[in-house]
Parts: C-alpha cells; sequence; structure tokens
C-alpha cells in the first residue's frame, strides 16, 4: 500500500514542471501559454496570477476541452504549492494535451520569488448567482464579468434603441450606464420605448429609465444628463466613459457625437432605424472608419426625415438597439469580433441581414491622415437645422 | 448585363415601392444612370447638380464602397447588387 507522498513522487516524475521565474520570463515575452489556476475560488480571488484563468482541479477535466480546445495549445498549471498543479497535470497529460507543465512550488513561490500578484474585483455571492449564466460561458467567465462590471457605457439617448440596449446592458451588469436625454415620456413613445411605462408619461426619460434599471439590477449606477448635448458640454460630458451607444434622432447630434468620440478615442456604437430598415456598425477608433468616413456630409433636412415624420415600426429600433448592446458586450470583455469596418444592415420587411464593408477615408475631416481637431463646430449650421 | 440595385425604404416611394429594381450596365454609373432615367425623381436624391453621388449617400457595388473602389466607373458583372445606403438619422424620438 503506496502513501499519499509516494503517490505524489510518482506524478511528479511522469510530468513536466517549471518554476514561477520561467513562467514569469514567458509572461513578459508575451508567450501564448495559457496558465491556468487549479486552486479553490476562494484562493484564487485572494490573488492570483495576472491573466491566468481559474479553473478549480475539480471541474478541470471537465471543462479544459471548452476552455483549452486545442490539445497542443502550451499549459501551465498552478496551485498553492505545486501538488494539486501536479496531479492536475497528469490528467491533462492523460486527456491528450501535449504541452503541459506545472509550476513547482505554486503560488507560495510565485509570491516568494516577489512576482506580481493580481487582486481581482470579487463577485459577491447575489452577483455570482445573478451573473451564473455568463460565468459559465467560457468566453465571458468570472474574468470577463468583472471586466463587464467594471464598464462605464453612455447612451446617447434613453429612445427607442437606448431602451432596449440599456435595458440589456443592465441586466447583463454593466457597472455605470450613463444617460443623455433631455425629453419628457410621452405616450406616443410607449410603442418602443421598453424602459418607460403607461404611468410615467411627463417624467423626465432620464428619471424613468432610472427607475426601471435599477429595479432590474440594483448593482448598476446609473449616471443621468437631464440635458441636449451640445458643442458646449460634449467633452465635459463624454470624457471618462469607455464606451458610447449613439442612439440618436439627428444629424447635427451624430455628427456631434463621432467628433468627440473620434477626440477622446472612445468607441462609438451606431444605430440607425427607419420604419423597418436599421443600420448598426462600431466605430472604434484606430481601429475602423468613423461615421464622417462614411457619410462625410449630412442630407439637407428635406431628405432626413425623423422617426416622429417618418414613423417606425416599434420592433426595429428593438433588434437594432440590441444588436448595439451585444456590440457593447464584446468591445468591454474584450471578445470576438466587434462590427469595425462593417456596416451591418436589416430589413425588417424581408428579415433579411446585409454586410457592407466599410472603409476608413485617408481624407476624412475627422480621422483622415492630416485631420486636426480644433474644436466642435455649430453641428446646427452644418446640418442645416436652424 | 443586367444588374439590381437595391432600393432604400426612404427613396421607395420613388419606385412605386419597388426594393429592387433591375438595370442595364456595365458600370455602376450606367446602372445608376439607367435607373434615374426610368424614375427620373430619383436623380436628385442620388447626384447633385454636378454628376457626383452626394456625400450623405453611399453606393455599395456588392458588399464594396465605390468610393474606395473605381468610384462609378467601377465595373460591373450580370447580376451584380448595387446598393443605394444613405444616412438615417432616427432613433431616440
Amino acid at each position: 500500500m503506496s502513501s499519499f507522498s509516494d503517490l505524489i513522487e510518482r506524478v511528479k516524475a511522469s510530468i513536466k514542471e517549471t518554476d514561477p521565474d520561467h513562467v514569469r520570463a514567458l509572461q513578459l515575452d508575451g508567450s501564448d501559454v495559457r496558465i491556468i489556476d487549479v486552486r479553490e475560488r476562494d484562493e484564487f480571488v485572494e490573488g492570483h496570477i495576472e491573466g491566468s484563468d481559474f479553473i478549480p482541479r475539480g471541474l478541470l477535466d471537465l471543462k479544459i476541452e471548452n476552455a483549452v480546445p486545442d490539445k497542443s495549445q502550451p499549459v501551465i498549471l498552478y496551485c498553492a504549492g505545486g501538488t494539486r498543479s501536479a496531479l492536475a497535470a497528469r490528467t491533462l497529460l492523460e486527456l491528450g494535451y501535449a504541452d503541459v507543465k506545472s509550476m513547482a512550488g505554486g503560488f507560495t513561490a510565485w509570491k516568494r520569488s516577489g512576482h506580481p500578484v493580481h487582486i481581482p474585483k470579487t463577485l459577491s455571492q447575489e452577483q455570482l448567482n445573478r451573473y451564473s449564466r455568463h460565468l459559465i460561458i467560457p468566453e465571458v467567465g468570472e474574468k470577463g464579468q468583472a471586466k463587464l462590471l467594471d464598464t462605464r457605457v453612455l447612451m446617447l439617448g434613453a429612445g427607442g434603441l437606448g431602451s432596449p440596449a440599456a435595458y440589456y446592458l443592465a441586466a447583463a451588469g454593466v457597472g455605470t450606464i450613463g444617460i443623455i436625454d433631455s425629453d419628457v415620456v410621452d405616450r406616443s413613445n410607449l410603442q418602443r420605448q421598453i424602459l418607460h411605462t403607461d404611468d410615467r408619461v411627463g417624467m423626465a426619460k432620464v428619471d424613468s429609465a432610472e427607475k426601471t434599471i435599477k429595479a432590474l439590477n440594483p448593482d448598476v449606477e446609473v449616471v443621468k444628463y437631464q440635458d441636449w448635448l451640445s458643442s458646449q458640454n460634449a467633452l465635459e460630458i463624454f470624457e471618462g466613459w469607455d464606451i458610447v451607444v449613439d442612439g440618436g434622432d439627428n444629424f447635427a447630434t451624430r455628427y456631434l457625437v463621432n467628433d468627440a468620440c473620434v477626440h477622446l478615442g472612445i468607441p462609438n456604437v451606431h444605430g440607425s432605424v427607419y420604419r423597418f430598415e436599421g443600420q448598426v456598425t462600431s466605430f472604434v477608433p484606430g481601429q475602423g472608419p468613423c461615421y464622417r468616413c462614411l457619410y462625410p456630409e449630412p442630407p439637407p433636412p428635406e431628405l432626413a426625415p425623423s422617426c416622429q415624420e417618418a414613423g417606425v415600426l416599434g420592433v426595429l429600433p428593438g433588434i437594432i438597439g440590441l444588436l448595439q448592446a451585444i456590440e457593447v458586450i464584446k468591445l468591454a470583455a474584450g471578445i470576438g469580433e466587434p462590427l469595425a469596418g462593417r456596416l451591418l444592415t436589416f430589413d425588417g420587411m424581408k428579415t433579411s441581414f446585409r454586410e457592407l464593408k466599410l472603409r476608413r477615408d485617408p481624407e476624412c475631416s475627422m480621422c483622415g491622415d492630416d485631420a486636426e481637431f480644433t474644436g466642435f463646430i455649430d453641428y446646427d449650421v452644418f446640418c442645416n437645422v436652424s | 448585363m443586367t444588374v439590381q440595385v437595391r432600393i432604400p425604404t426612404p427613396l421607395r416611394k420613388f419606385t412605386a415601392g419597388q426594393e429592387e429594381v433591375a438595370v442595364e450596365g456595365a458600370t455602376v454609373g450606367e446602372a445608376l444612370m439607367n435607373l434615374t432615367e426610368s424614375h427620373p425623381e430619383l436623380k436628385s436624391k442620388i447626384f447633385s447638380d454636378d454628376g457626383a453621388v452626394r456625400r450623405f449617400v453611399n453606393i455599395f457595388a456588392n458588399d464594396e464602397d465605390i468610393r474606395f473602389q473605381e468610384k462609378l466607373e467601377t465595373p460591373l458583372s450580370e447580376g451584380d447588387l448595387v446598393s443605394i445606403v444613405p444616412a438615417i438619422a432616427g432613433g431616440r424620438s
């Protein structure tokens, strides 16, 4: 009968080990090695190696194929002292992973060597429950959820597009949602603006939106700007936000939003609707065009009817607003492929999507090679609406 | 050769509600010229007085913006789809 220490000795002889200095060097080299923390949750949240994935050893065999589908991917496992990770390494070898190492001495040795320790923002028990369906998706997980909770998203309007977008982003746990809207709720809004309710007709939209969001998810901080966005207040309002969701209803505002976002380097998730047709794209500074690359000039007012004048099928902004919301989630969590450089168009009458390629215009007056920001223009004059 | 031109919702009132119009044309310019000949009211919505495409309208040959191809000279093949994509503002109110 062999003892536990005999077992560990045999296991360690059958696997490869590495040490903290070597792991740190790989990290600094930008190596594509996957570092996995196999300790228990309470150990992980007290501090871990930055960038490591967390899969407790008890779940490793169940979860590893999802987390690391490529069995030739180099993997380094660590625990507190190097024992559990040695056992885990053997499990991965048995599962066919070709390049697996256990970090000898574990996290204790890592700390002793003076390497940096990442202490994550931890989720409360209630948050673990609330976001559990996110946490089990490998692409989101606790890391992604923590990013969402840290993200500040500014909504241009709590109307047709802003309502569904803000509602789902609040549900998803986007930590801070800012809303700019100077309007009050009108009964004619309720056909599509699902943040508002019949008994709130006449209430400021920002207040109504806050009530609905807080009722759904008290985690979310709502920052209200009951104001009309203008050249005077745009920079002050926009500064400090991670992502802007443009659900505006007029060209003057859309150009202003674009110019402010390009100037501050903030991704601008754009959506627009007309009757039963919509457009979505993400203008990500440095990764694709801006709104002005797409449309250097606005149409004259007689060719630019608003929803108020042209009408809109109530469900349509729901679809377009939620496409904007999923763009926000991807940009915030750093996953997937945002619609940078792609315009998605939706025709509700045919239920058909199309994708068009967008390119950055090197001669763009806002983001072009020779463009220089000289302050905001008078957007009402630019759009001939004053 | 025959190509299809996709008409966006705001302009369908000038094509008797048609979403797509079949026209002849070996280049985007030819196709649009023939389109605006059969539907004259479209002309000023797509082209400015000097004959250039208006700056709030984008024309795509299949999925490529013609401004980054050969503009109105962009060649077309039988069955290609030309899309007129105007700027639309709606969303909030």
